[in-house]
């Protein structure tokens, strides 16, 4: 089998600890000074890459890691982060701020696709989905878009020959499927535990190449498909409602009729 | 092509009087009503239809246009006959293929884009599920189209409504896409009913492409409890649990006592108490029974993305000021080991 070229895509989001809020023109979340972090997903698979390099999973070994990331200038922090955590290198696809910047999930997708073809990568990992748009789309997109196979909300990874065994997390349990690289594959929760950078790993992540590119570089149009009418607030719910005891709460749940 | 004429039409009418410009809105409609046709992409397993994926239908029966049901597998006449008496459903597709069994999104996919080709759809729609998740993006990609992933609800053909950012805020879009790829949220749209409808069953086209993934094994939980997304009611255990042992014993018995499904939040599938396909959040399941009992669950945001269109939330926990009390309509204060095992026992009694 040949030597993994892992590209792995990372996102910028706001953290999942913050509770977002609807700006007032209602057209999206309020980010400004809001704490943003990596997408947690995406922590999980620059998290399994770097694994597979460690523990020698693959028998061709691992060649290359590229995190990439597409976004404002802030994603480089994120970019930062994954190279601490074991990637080789990073590429940052600079997009407006705001909304203006913002891609759609098929828009990631041939810009992911053109970067494949460009690195030569064989393998890319992905997150299932990202914690803001919750959309759940990039990496069986990509797979579409260049023919490859696809395995996705993975909880474990083997390599296998010059083939690849992933078991996924379905509805109900897990199922195994098996392909042959070059593939694509997005991670679930259970794949790993992501490592927090050390202190002189964040140090040596400076050093590491960080490329910057434009979507137009790669032959890409930031197209919108999607227009967002207006974003709001869910309706809250009137909770609050307490009862002392167990008698309580059974005579509570009659009345609402919920027993 | 016509939405975008359709548009310009709608921005010439916004200047016209209100009369004139309901009478163009109208008018477009009944002329869309013509054009607009949906695919219901439905699941099987094994020779079973998915009943929850005839939510399906009930989402493109409320876009106006008729409505064709799609399957595909081993011996799929059955399925497709039963698929057939949904209600509000013109046609089903079947393509009787034993490559399809699995659902594998490598073949899978350029099957459902060659039957949207020929049937010019103009939406297509399937659930937000495992399968619906890991097939539709594939198909929206093949066919150039940008996804609407686990739609709430349909304002017209064109808008659709979307929770982003775990549920904690609601997004309206509007697609320009010729064709639209939707997943919908199944707790939004109840499946259609199998009965009354006397659907044709029609072979769709085969294009036999190459599976370039194969299908290894499946280990699925196996419960004789309702199952977690559709049940009318559910209880779910948290980190408050403390181990597997003490959730089993804790939970099982509560559910049973009033024929609940379980659920569990994440803290308590990462340590080990509860299988991952019990997790209810935003990167689990969403549920949205009569009856949500929290049971040592704190209530994080992840965790309400997946349960807070309840009806009822009940929540039980020690900690007076746990984030779950803010949304559950009857909060118990105190210790689960305590209080879960005397609500067990009086809810069997009575």
């Amino acid at each position: 089998m040949s030597a993994l070229r892992i590209l792995v895509p990372v996102k910028r989001v706001i953290d999942y600890a913050v509770k977002p809020r609807v700006n007032k023109a209602q057209t999206g979340v309020e980010t400004a000074g809001v704490k943003h972090s990596m997408n947690p997903f995406d922590e999980l698979s620059i998290e399994e890459s770097v694994r597979i390099r460690e523990k020698k999973r693959a028998p061709g070994g691992v060649e290359d890691i590229c995190a990439i990331s597409a976004g404002p200038a802030k994603s480089v922090d994120i970019l930062r982060t994954a190279m601490a955590m074991g990637a080789d290198r990073a590429i940052h696809v600079e997009t407006a701020e705001g909304d203006e910047g913002a891609l759609e999930p098929l828009t990631v997708a041939k810009m992911l696709r053109a970067v494949v073809d460009k690195e030569k990568s064989n393998l890319v990992i992905l997150g299932k989905q990202s914690i803001d748009d919750d959309a759940a789309q990039t990496g069986q997109m990509l797979a579409g878009l260049l023919g490859w196979p696809q395995a996705t909300q993975a909880s474990r990874v083997e390599f296998t020959g010059d083939s690849v065994e992933v078991t996924k997390e379905v509805d109900g349990g897990v199922e195994t499927v098996r392909a042959k690289l070059p593939m694509v594959i997005t991670t679930d929760l259970r794949l790993n535990e992501p490592r927090y950078a050390s202190l002189p790993n964040i140090m040596k992540a400076k050093k590491k190449p960080l490329v910057k590119m434009s979507l137009s570089d790669l032959g890409v149009a930031n197209e919108r498909r999607l227009k967002v009418v207006k974003v709001t607030e869910p309706a809250p719910r009137l909770g609050g409602g307490k009862v002392e005891d167990v008698d309580g709460m059974i005579s509570k749940l009659k009345e609402l009729g919920a027993l | 092509m016509f939405s975008a004429a359709r548009r310009t039409a709608l921005r010439g009418a916004t200047s016209l009087p209100q009369a004139s410009s309901a009478l163009a809105n109208s008018l477009s409609r009944s002329a869309l009503r013509r054009l607009l046709s949906s695919l219901a992409i439905l699941e099987q397993r094994e020779g079973q239809l998915n009943h929850g994926s005839l939510s399906a239908i009930t989402a493109a029966k409320k876009l106006g246009g008729p409505v064709h049901g799609f399957v595909a597998g081993s011996n799929i006449k059955a399925v497709a006959e039963e698929a057939a008496k949904a209600e509000g459903v013109e046609k089903i597709i079947a393509v009787d293929n034993a490559a399809y069994d699995k659902g594998l999104p490598e073949n899978f996919a350029s099957l459902v884009v060659e039957n949207i080709k020929k049937g010019g759809y103009t939406h297509v729609i399937a659930g937000h599920t495992a399968f619906g998740k890991n097939l539709m993006p594939r198909v929206a990609a093949l066919l150039d189209s940008q996804q609407i992933s686990d739609i709430t609800a349909i304002e017209n053909e064109n808008t659709f409504v979307r929770p982003i950012y775990a549920g904690n805020a609601i997004a309206t879009v509007e697609s320009s896409d010729p064709i639209k790829i939707i997943t919908i949220r199944g707790t939004a749209f109840p499946a259609a009913e199998v009965q009354g409808g006397s659907a044709a069953v029609e072979d769709g086209v085969d294009p036999k492409a190459e599976a370039s993934a194969e299908w290894v094994s499946e280990d699925l939980a196996k419960s004789d409890r309702p199952e977690l997304a559709t049940a009318g009611r559910v209880v779910s255990g948290g980190r408050g649990l403390k181990s597997k042992a003490d959730f089993d014993k804790i939970m099982e018995p509560l559910a049973d006592s009033i024929g609940a499904a379980i659920g569990a939040s994440r803290a308590a599938v990462d340590s080990g108490y509860a299988d991952n396909s019990l997790q209810v959040g935003q990167t689990g399941k969403v549920v949205a029974p009569q009856l949500y009992m929290a049971v040592g669950i704190s209530g994080a945001i992840q965790h309400l993305a997946g349960m807070k269109d309840s009806k009822v939330i009940a929540a039980i926990n020690k900690d007076a000021d746990a984030p779950i009390f803010q949304v559950a309509d009857v909060g118990l204060i105190g210790d689960l080991f305590e209080k879960v095992p005397e609500l067990t026992e009086k809810l069997k009694s009575s």
